[in-house]
């Protein structure tokens, strides 16, 4: 009875009907879901050129594809992954979607701003994938100059140019964040009493507002070298190619946490939740992600430790990237502690969560190796770097992100998913990214560079073994593709409150109705308080 | 060969250094995903929800535990710090003793050439026992000399020397690869290094070079290059004398100075106008796109030949701005 009135109530999906009312959307929830279609499309083309790399490097001669093309696939794959799908996925179509909800606003202080960083990423992201594909780019993500500058043939700056768009969105969004959590939150909704994840996301708004300009003058200057031979990388002219990596670090270190910070929030609400308890150390896991968000913009140079920068820099880089690692620890103890005499339950996204602890654990540990200017010396540039930084973003990032996709689904399109099949792609995902990636980090002290197209034959059987996990991999991340779509039509009807949440996203309806609420909520507790949340279920009920 | 291995061999002073802190940190990180993962499942089963209204008790926060586990973790990184650091500083600074041995990167061939004039691409012969220090240049782009049994690497950086080195201790045949992304048959940018006892090296040493010493090939470009018509040996040229040069300290039009170095004289060569010495015109033409750095290395070695050799000279006694006349017979005071 109560599902069939749900499902006649007015919300935000069929409160209006055709392409125009999609394309020229104000609603943020609408454009969250924008956003997730089209990182999901960037997700898997960047998936195939990953798939395509792994059945390559089978054997250590090539026999798939030339060197040439093979590394354009890795510089498709890093470029696609990183600037157009995990930049942008937590906070566009998560935090599009829940930020407002969260903190009880009806949109977000800009909505007209944010449909213009959807189109952005679009466009951004056509842009260079159209370049990549019709004339090809073989610099790596990083576009190390001089090669970018004088030796490539391929399309570089049509590349650049379409990251350097998409990191217009990137900054509005930011920008958008920012200036919605502090005017927008409902009466009673104090700073601390927000969510984690709405703390997480004024954390990563402050990298992408601060950031991404200076990639921006990075990929000009890039430009007018390329173009113009300015020579600010060009050592005959008196520049310096490494003063190129300076700059591109000083924006893409803090990118890593863009992708990471979010994830940690959608980790906090989801340990809360299915433990049934408060956050513990919640001041601290809040402070934590600020502080993350700070340090992050003085470690860059642990990227150049055997680039040629000078012996204190690189003291003073590595002394400066274990301080990182302290909130990182912070709050992966919190979260375990969190646990404790909580009453944990184990749908979905909490498997994803626990999942996100485990491996972000292992990649943060493996952080510590490459910060010790001893060892990184040996490892940098290896597959022991590739191996970590994707058990950061990958076992990370993407592991929150599927979180707190499953999260909220039923909240997002009023619909729940089919449970067992999600608990298995939590299982497949992680066993199979374990075993991609952790004979990486073997391959790594043995010596193979990464981007190596051929490999000395003594590393084959750990490549073997990395190419079966990638397949495993694969099938993991079919299957919700495969299973979200399914519900749309087939999933049970989703009630308020499916998980006996406390946020203020789960007191209306799913999916919500076009202004979020139907009375602009007043906040009494502090985020987490089960007992309340409980008291009032008795009282209802 | 094999196609599977776990640990790279030690073959270089240095590789046990790096594997001792390695093991430190391995022994750390896996204490931490035991606890961890351990606390998660064994919180996960022993208070896994047994009723649908049960409500935990809750304890927000404790000082004591976040404190302790905000300081123990730092207390270890600092260890990883100053122990990666001390290991970074020993493999950052070349003993005096070491033989020298250039090498010069380029799309995609790693050409190298030792001082007595033996010239290799994609090898690289060295004895056992005995430092070798690595001036490297590159012509092109960037690339990174990395030898994974002696657990050290470097980047080649245009337009500059980049320096490394390495003592073996093991002999056998070692990978050489370039580990900074270079263009498209990076992944081919590979050789073998060659560690040898002594006295093979020294038979080595005496098969090869045709062409002479590479200070006497040197030699041969300066005079072709016409450089000895104004660097004379005595001070009647009208650049400085560059007898006794190197490893001194050079002072500058505008005060300063700056050591004679491979840098200083790779440098002058290129960039003549960047560092006037006292006392002389900026007349000097620049070399730049004239020499390869091939040539240069040449050249500059040449130019070390002219002086005391590192150990065996004044080479870290540069405190006076003034260069002794002292020291070497060709030596006048028109080089300063």
């Amino acid at each position: 009875m109560i599902t069939a009135a749900a499902q006649e109530r007015e919300n935000y999906l069929n409160a209006s009907h055709g392409l125009k009312s999609w394309f020229l959307t104000k609603d943020h929830k609408r454009i969250g879901l924008l956003y997730l279609a089209t990182i999901t499309l960037f997700f898997f083309i960047g998936g195939a050129f990953a798939t395509l790399i792994r059945v390559e490097l089978l054997t250590p001669q090539g026999n798939l594809v030339s060197s040439e093309t093979y590394n354009k696939l890795f510089t498709m794959h890093g470029v696609m992954m990183i600037f157009f799908f995990l930049i942008p996925s937590i906070p566009a179509v998560l935090g599009n979607f829940f930020l407002p909800i969260m903190i009880g606003a009806r949109d977000l202080a800009f909505p007209k701003l944010n449909l213009l960083s959807w189109y952005l990423l679009v466009v951004g992201g056509m842009f260079s994938l159209y370049a990549m594909l019709a004339g090809g780019v073989d610099t790596g993500w990083t576009f190390y100059t001089p090669y970018s500058t004088t030796y490539s043939n391929g399309y570089v700056i049509a590349t650049a140019l379409g990251i350097f768009i998409a990191g217009f969105s990137s900054i509005l969004t930011g920008l958008n964040f920012i200036v919605t959590i502090h005017r927008m939150r409902a009466p009673g909704m104090t700073w601390f009493r927000m969510p984690l994840f709405v703390w997480a996301h004024y954390a990563t708004s402050l990298i992408q507002v601060l950031g991404t300009p200076v990639l921006a003058v990075t990929i000009v200057l890039l430009f007018l070298e390329r173009v113009f031979h300015l020579g600010i990388f060009d050592p005959a002219r008196g520049g310096d190619p490494v003063l190129f990596q300076h700059l591109f670090w000083f924006y893409s270190h803090p990118a890593v946490y863009i992708m990471v910070l979010p994830a940690m929030g959608v980790v906090s609400e989801v340990i809360s939740t299915f433990s049934r308890k408060a956050i513990f150390g919640y001041g601290f896991v809040a402070f934590s992600s600020v502080s993350i968000a700070v340090l992050g913009f003085l470690v860059w140079g642990h990227h150049l430790f055997v680039s040629g920068q000078s012996l204190f820099a690189g003291m003073v880089f590595s002394f400066l990237s274990y301080f990182v690692a302290i909130p990182s620890a912070i709050k992966v103890f919190n979260w375990t502690a969190t646990l404790y005499k909580g009453s944990i339950s184990f749908q979905t996204p909490m498997l994803y969560a626990l999942g996100f602890i485990g491996l972000f654990t292992m990649g943060g540990l493996t952080g510590l190796f490459v910060a010790a200017l001893g060892i990184d010396m040996h490892v940098t540039d290896t597959y022991f770097v590739v191996a970590h930084f994707h058990y950061i973003m990958v076992g990370g990032a993407i592991m929150g992100y599927m979180s707190g996709l499953h999260y909220w689904w039923p909240k997002m399109t009023g619909r729940m998913y089919p449970e067992a099949w999600a608990r298995l792609s939590a299982l497949v995902i992680f066993l199979g990214f374990n075993l991609t990636f952790f004979p990486q980090f073997i391959l790594g002290y043995l010596g193979m560079p990464r981007r190596y197209h051929l490999y000395p034959p003594e590393f084959q059987v750990l490549n073997v073994l990395s190419t079966a996990g990638a397949s495993v991999l694969a099938v993991g991340y079919l299957m919700p593709m495969i299973y979200f779509i399914w519900s749309l039509r087939y999933g049970k009807v989703a009630p308020v409150n499916p998980w006996g949440a406390t946020g203020l996203e789960w007191k209306t309806s799913s999916p919500p109705p076009v202004h979020n609420f139907d009375e602009t909520p007043v906040v009494t507790h502090d985020a987490y308080d089960y007992a309340s949340l409980m008291a009032e279920e008795v009282e209802v009920g | 060969m094999d196609r599977f291995q776990l640990f790279p061999v030690q073959a270089s002073t240095l590789a046990p250094e790096v594997d001792h802190l390695l093991y430190f940190l391995l022994a750390v990180a896996v204490f931490f995903t035991l606890l961890i993962f351990g606390a998660i499942f064994y919180f996960a089963i022993r208070y896994r929800r047994r009723s649908e209204n049960e409500l935990p008790h809750v304890q927000h926060t404790g000082y004591t535990l976040e404190i302790l586990w905000s300081v123990i973790p730092f207390g270890l990184t600092m260890v990883m710090f100053t122990w990666g650091a001390s290991i970074y500083f020993t493999a950052s600074k070349p003993p005096n003793n070491a033989i020298q041995i250039y090498a010069v990167g380029k799309q995609w061939m790693w050409k190298l050439e030792h001082a007595e004039g033996q010239r290799e691409i994609n090898e690289l012969h060295i004895p056992i026992g005995t430092p070798v220090r690595l001036t490297m240049a590159s012509e092109d782009v960037i690339h990174s000399f990395f030898v994974p049994a002696f657990r050290t690497k470097q980047d080649v950086v245009p337009g500059r020397y980049s320096t490394t080195w390495f003592t073996a201790t093991k002999p056998g045949k070692y990978h050489l690869f370039c580990a900074e992304y270079c263009g498209t048959n990076h992944s081919g940018m590979i050789g073998w290094v060659y560690v040898m006892e002594p006295m093979d090296y020294q038979n080595w040493l005496s098969g090869g070079a045709v062409e002479g010493s590479m200070a006497e090939s040197g030699k041969k470009l300066f005079e072709q290059l016409a450089c000895n018509n104004c660097h004379k040996d005595d001070n009647s040229g009208r650049g400085p004398v560059l007898v006794g040069l190197f490893g001194k300290q050079v002072q500058l039009v505008g005060g300063g100075s700056v050591k004679a170095d491979e840098a200083y004289f790779r440098e002058s060569i290129l960039q003549p106008q960047a560092k006037i010495v006292y006392g002389f015109e900026p007349v000097m033409p620049t070399f730049q796109g004239l020499v390869t750095e091939e040539q240069l290395v040449q050249l500059v070695e040449y130019v070390k030949s002219l002086g005391p050799k590192p150990g065996t000279g004044p080479v870290d006694n540069g405190q006076k701005p003034v260069p002794e006349k002292s020291s070497t017979a060709g030596s006048t005071p028109a080089n300063r």
